[in-house]
């Protein structure tokens, strides 16, 4: 078995061991992006001089004896565009950002390199996280390593692909409204959307900041809940980040037994492909067959979530982006006329097409004279889709269904329709409005041969329903790598 | 003119609070750094960067929200104000428009003129204040300092409750003093700690309805406001007895040429497009922590002015001077405990240090001397130690170096001359020198031993006792 092939945890065990070096490994993980970048385009940064120095500075901590506590010293990581590393570009994949280099580094990517990961570099992204197929990206699309047509998914779709063409163990996503959970879904990878507040986002660079979330993606979901452990805890840099109970990985247990799980009828209508719903009851089935409880019923409001969820990430948005000026860092217009010309013209060259469709959005909902109609009214609906969830979860420990309507589709057959490719988030939005937490875990092939990603929710803090659920079911080995994932 | 007319002003009021730190991060808020040096991720408004609310600015806002009868909202939040300009790095400021920290209060005031009145306010938020841009005359460009950005300020917004610029000075000097007592800000309005935007409108006097008001903005001083009122009242009434209509705009006051000009009006007026920020959590307020501020609020200058005259004897005119700036009532009541001789205290700030402050053009707040050397002073006159004259020399010593009046005196050998033969001996002299004014005097004229007197006070280098010249030479004129 080759280094490439092994999960997070197996290599760290084995860097810990001695068998190979974390310098070993990350000279393995740069080998198989040189060879597979060309056809994948996950990453808009590789740093392979940064990446080997401090694969050399980990080793020399596991050799003093450092870091015995952490299961992924010197294992190869990928990040996310929209983290900030400092001394590293960080783009967002835009063009305004095209050459910024931040003086600091994200909370969750320090907590990340403390424990002693080795950053090889930063993945492509929707740009600004805004889209579904990591094709807005200004550095180029990045493909499905499944089938090199179609998109892996976004807006986190570098990592997901980077994961899953075996060019780094793990990397970090965010999730806005399934920017972790559909590329997980569409490139067979497993990653999980902690509950907001989980994960600081200090250092994240904000897209729809009340629904941001940073989280993991792994070939796995051991993988997963030992970095949620890691790169998880309240960060006095993030008011909104909180204290709560951690210690994910010891949800890790393969018992489902007398576990409610909750099937909304609602989620299995018009819309989803048929081949789909039937790999998610399949999947459904299997966790009954090992003791869990199935019940069908009605959630409720789930076509609300989608124009709700798109008010409010691009109000958001529309101010979070606005310090993006040509005035202090990234992109500057060459020619202008003044400030306001300077304004104009940087902004209107430095984004992308669906960043200013969001913006725009965004800059008319909060319009004196539309906020009590649209945005005042997307924060009553968040509220009541909130509810209806409580209700849910008083009855079942978790929820579940697919985690994207459709396998990956072909590239260039989304932008074209904003409104289609918008509908596609339904099953993973009204998780965020809600701040729940939610895994993507593979579930098996369609007839294309392309992944399927099973979504199970739980109530806010209860991750250890989700992990147990997708531990259990991973266990069964119902799913298995492509060989062309793996190689 | 043939109509009456009356002005009508509402305040705007911004005060820089005196946190260490700056509102949303950990930079200090010290004035002089090299530009740029007080800065950090945050108020730099970086990618990724997050607020994380200073707790002394919320106790700062409460503390003057409690002193100016506000009612404390319970459950707040901080919105923001969305703006493109280069003095904003994040293009948006973090400040509070749907749930300010206080809401409907009111102070008392009262005029020079003895009028006495109850201004209502509006509301208190709290909020960051911007970086300041240079603008480079040589070059073609500008350049932004951001040591400001993040500083924390408060903003009152008081009813449209004024009719003249006495009281709209009143009602200032009302807050500055509050806050000043609270020690949550120095409230100067020559160096920008606190600013006040005027909005002014005028109308028929007996009209209960409102005419078309103007914010003027750029008022450094209680003279400008007097005066941008005066001039802004007169332009509006000018307007309307021409048959137009005043148009609701922003203007700036130019303090040179004593006169404004329109900066924005309202059809240009910017969608601020105001939204809860996301990136902090609601401001909860409970009835335990309101009650730790209240306990810690201090004397309030109203409380001072009642005590001084309850307990001091002190008349009510001194007593107000005295507490008109937090530092002077300070040293009053420090060297007060010291001395226990209110009376002279308040003598020596009223006369002495009144009249140094305004030959030297030193405000009350910047005094510089501690109460422990006037204590001192006061002492050493009333043990005879020095005499008046020297006293006097001795506290111009003080104002201005704060020197320790006994080291002072003892090195320049001040001290007063109480030695009787010493004394008597000069006095001989002089009499013997002078048998004319002796003659003069004994011919009848009481004021011919002054210049005995004067003499004797020259020979003695000034340290003589006058009293005691007094007495010896009546002694030997027997």
């Amino acid at each position: 078995m080759s280094i490439t092939e092994l999960t997070a945890l197996e290599l760290g065990a084995k860097i810990k061991a001695g068998e190979l070096s974390a310098v070993e490994a990350a000279t393995e993980a740069l080998a198989q992006i040189k060879k597979k970048e060309k056809d994948i385009n996950a990453f808009v940064t590789v740093d392979e001089e940064g990446a080997l120095k401090r694969a050399a500075e980990v080793q020399k901590r596991i050799d003093a004896g450092e870091l015995k506590d952490s299961p992924i010293a010197g294992v190869p990581v990928g990040i996310k565009d929209n983290m900030c590393t400092e001394g590293l570009k960080t783009t967002c994949s835009s063009k305004i950002l095209y050459n910024y280099i931040p003086t600091y580094t994200s909370t969750a990517v320090d907590k990340l390199e403390k424990a002693g990961a080795v950053m090889v570099g930063k993945t492509n992204m929707d740009e600004f996280a805004m889209g579904s197929t990591t094709e807005t990206s200004h550095f180029g699309a990045t493909k499905n390593p499944w089938n090199l047509n179609n998109v892996p998914g976004g807006s986190s779709g570098g990592s997901a692909a980077a994961v899953s063409a075996a060019e780094v163990p793990f990397a970090l996503g965010s999730d806005t409204g399934g920017s972790i959970r559909q590329p997980c879904s569409y490139c067979g990878v497993t990653g999980i959307k902690p509950t907001y507040g989980t994960v600081s986002r200090y250092g994240l660079i904000a897209y729809g900041s009340s629904l941001d979330q940073i989280g993991p993606i792994a070939k796995n979901v051991s993988d997963c809940a030992a970095v949620l452990d890691i790169i998880a805890g309240k960060d006095q840099k993030d008011s909104t980040s909180m204290e709560r109970e951690l210690d994910f990985s010891a949800a890790l247990v393969d018992d489902v037994k007398g576990l409610k799980i909750g099937i909304p009828k609602d989620y299995f209508g018009e819309g989803l492909n048929s081949e789909v719903s039937q790999k998610i009851m399949d999947a459904a089935k299997v966790l009954e067959s090992k003791g869990a409880i199935l019940e069908e019923f009605d959630l409720g409001l789930v076509k609300y979530a989608i124009p709700a969820y798109y008010v409010i990430a691009c109000a958001e948005a529309s101010s979070n982006l606005e310090r993006f000026d040509g005035v202090k860092y990234g992109y500057r217009t060459e020619q202008y006329d003044g400030l306001h010309d300077m304004y104009k013209r940087t902004r209107s060259e430095g984004f992308g097409a669906e960043v200013k469709r969001r913006i725009m959005l965004g800059s008319f909902v909060l319009s004196s004279g539309y906020y009590d109609a649209y945005y005042l009214k997307a924060l009553r609906v968040k509220a009541l889709i909130k509810e209806s969830f409580d209700k849910a979860f008083s009855k079942y420990d978790l929820i579940l269904g697919p985690a994207a309507p459709t396998t990956a589709p072909e590239i260039g057959k989304s932008l074209s329709d904003p409104i289609q490719m918008y509908l596609g988030d339904i099953y993973t939005v009204s998780l965020n409005l809600a701040g729940l937490p939610g895994v993507s875990t593979p579930c098996g092939l369609d007839s294309k041969g392309l992944p399927v990603g099973l979504q199970l929710t739980a109530d806010c803090f209860k991750e250890k329903n989700i992990i147990r659920a997708a531990y259990a079911y991973e266990c069964t080995g119902e799913f298995q790598p492509s060989p062309v994932a793996c190689v | 003119m043939s109509k009456e007319y009356e002005t009508v002003i509402g305040l705007e009021v911004h005060v820089e609070l005196a946190t260490k730190t700056k509102i949303f991060c950990g930079c200090t808020t010290a004035f002089g750094g090299a530009p740029n040096t007080h800065t950090c991720p945050v108020c730099t408004g970086l990618p990724g960067s997050l607020p994380v609310l200073n707790k002394q600015v919320v106790e700062y806002a409460i503390a003057v929200g409690l002193a100016t009868n506000c009612d404390i909202t319970r459950y707040g939040k901080f919105d923001r104000k969305n703006y493109f300009y280069p003095d904003n790095p994040q293009n948006y400021q973090i400040s509070q428009l749907y749930l300010p920290i206080c809401t409907n209060g009111h102070v008392d005031i009262e005029t020079e003129d003895g009028v006495k009145k109850s201004i209502g306010i509006h509301e208190i938020h709290m909020e960051e204040d911007a970086g300041k841009l240079v603008h480079d005359e040589w070059g073609d460009s500008s350049i932004v300092d951001f040591n400001r950005s993040g500083v924390p300020l408060i903003e009152i917004v008081s009813e449209p409750d004024m009719r003249s610029a006495a009281e709209v000075i009143a009602y200032l000097d009302k807050l500055r003093l509050t806050i000043q007592y609270l020690g949550a800000s120095d409230c100067k309005l020559n160096e920008g700690s606190m600013r006040a935007d005027v909005n002014i409108s005028v109308r028929e006097k007996g009209s209960d309805k409102f005419g078309t008001r103007t914010e003027m903005k750029n008022l450094n001083s209680f003279k400008a406001i007097e005066h941008a009122i005066k001039g802004e009242t007169e332009r509006q009434i000018d307007i309307i007895e021409a048959g137009g209509s005043v148009v609701q705009e922003t203007r700036r006051w130019d303090d040179i040429k004593e006169s404004s000009h329109a900066m924005r009006s309202k059809e240009d007026a910017k969608d601020y497009r105001y939204f809860p920020e996301p990136d902090l959590v609601p401001v909860v307020v409970s009835d335990e922590w309101i009650e730790t501020i209240r306990s810690r609020q201090p004397e309030m200058r109203d409380e001072k002015i009642a005590r001084y005259v309850s307990d001091y004897e002190l008349p009510e005119y001194d007593a107000k001077i005295l507490t008109s700036s937090r530092r002077m009532a300070g040293i009053f009541e420090a060297a007060n405990e010291l001395c226990k001789k209110p009376k002279k205290v308040s003598n020596w700030l009223m006369t002495e240090t009144m009249r140094l402050m305004k030959e030297t053009g030193t405000e009350a707040d910047d005094l510089k001397f501690s109460p422990e050397n006037l204590a001192k002073l006061i002492d050493m006159v009333d043990a005879s130690e020095i005499n008046g004259k020297v006293a006097k020399e001795v506290f111009e010593k003080i104002f201005a170096e704060d020197v320790d009046p006994a080291a002072y005196v003892k090195e320049h050998d001040l001290g007063a001359v109480n030695d009787d033969g010493a004394l008597r001996e000069v006095i001989k002299e002089v009499m013997e020198a002078n048998p004319k004014a002796i003659e003069d005097y004994r011919g009848g004229k009481e004021k011919a031993l002054g210049a005995i007197v004067g003499q004797t006070m020259k020979r003695m280098q000034g340290k003589a006792n006058p009293g005691m010249i007094n007495d010896i030479l009546k002694e030997l004129l027997g």
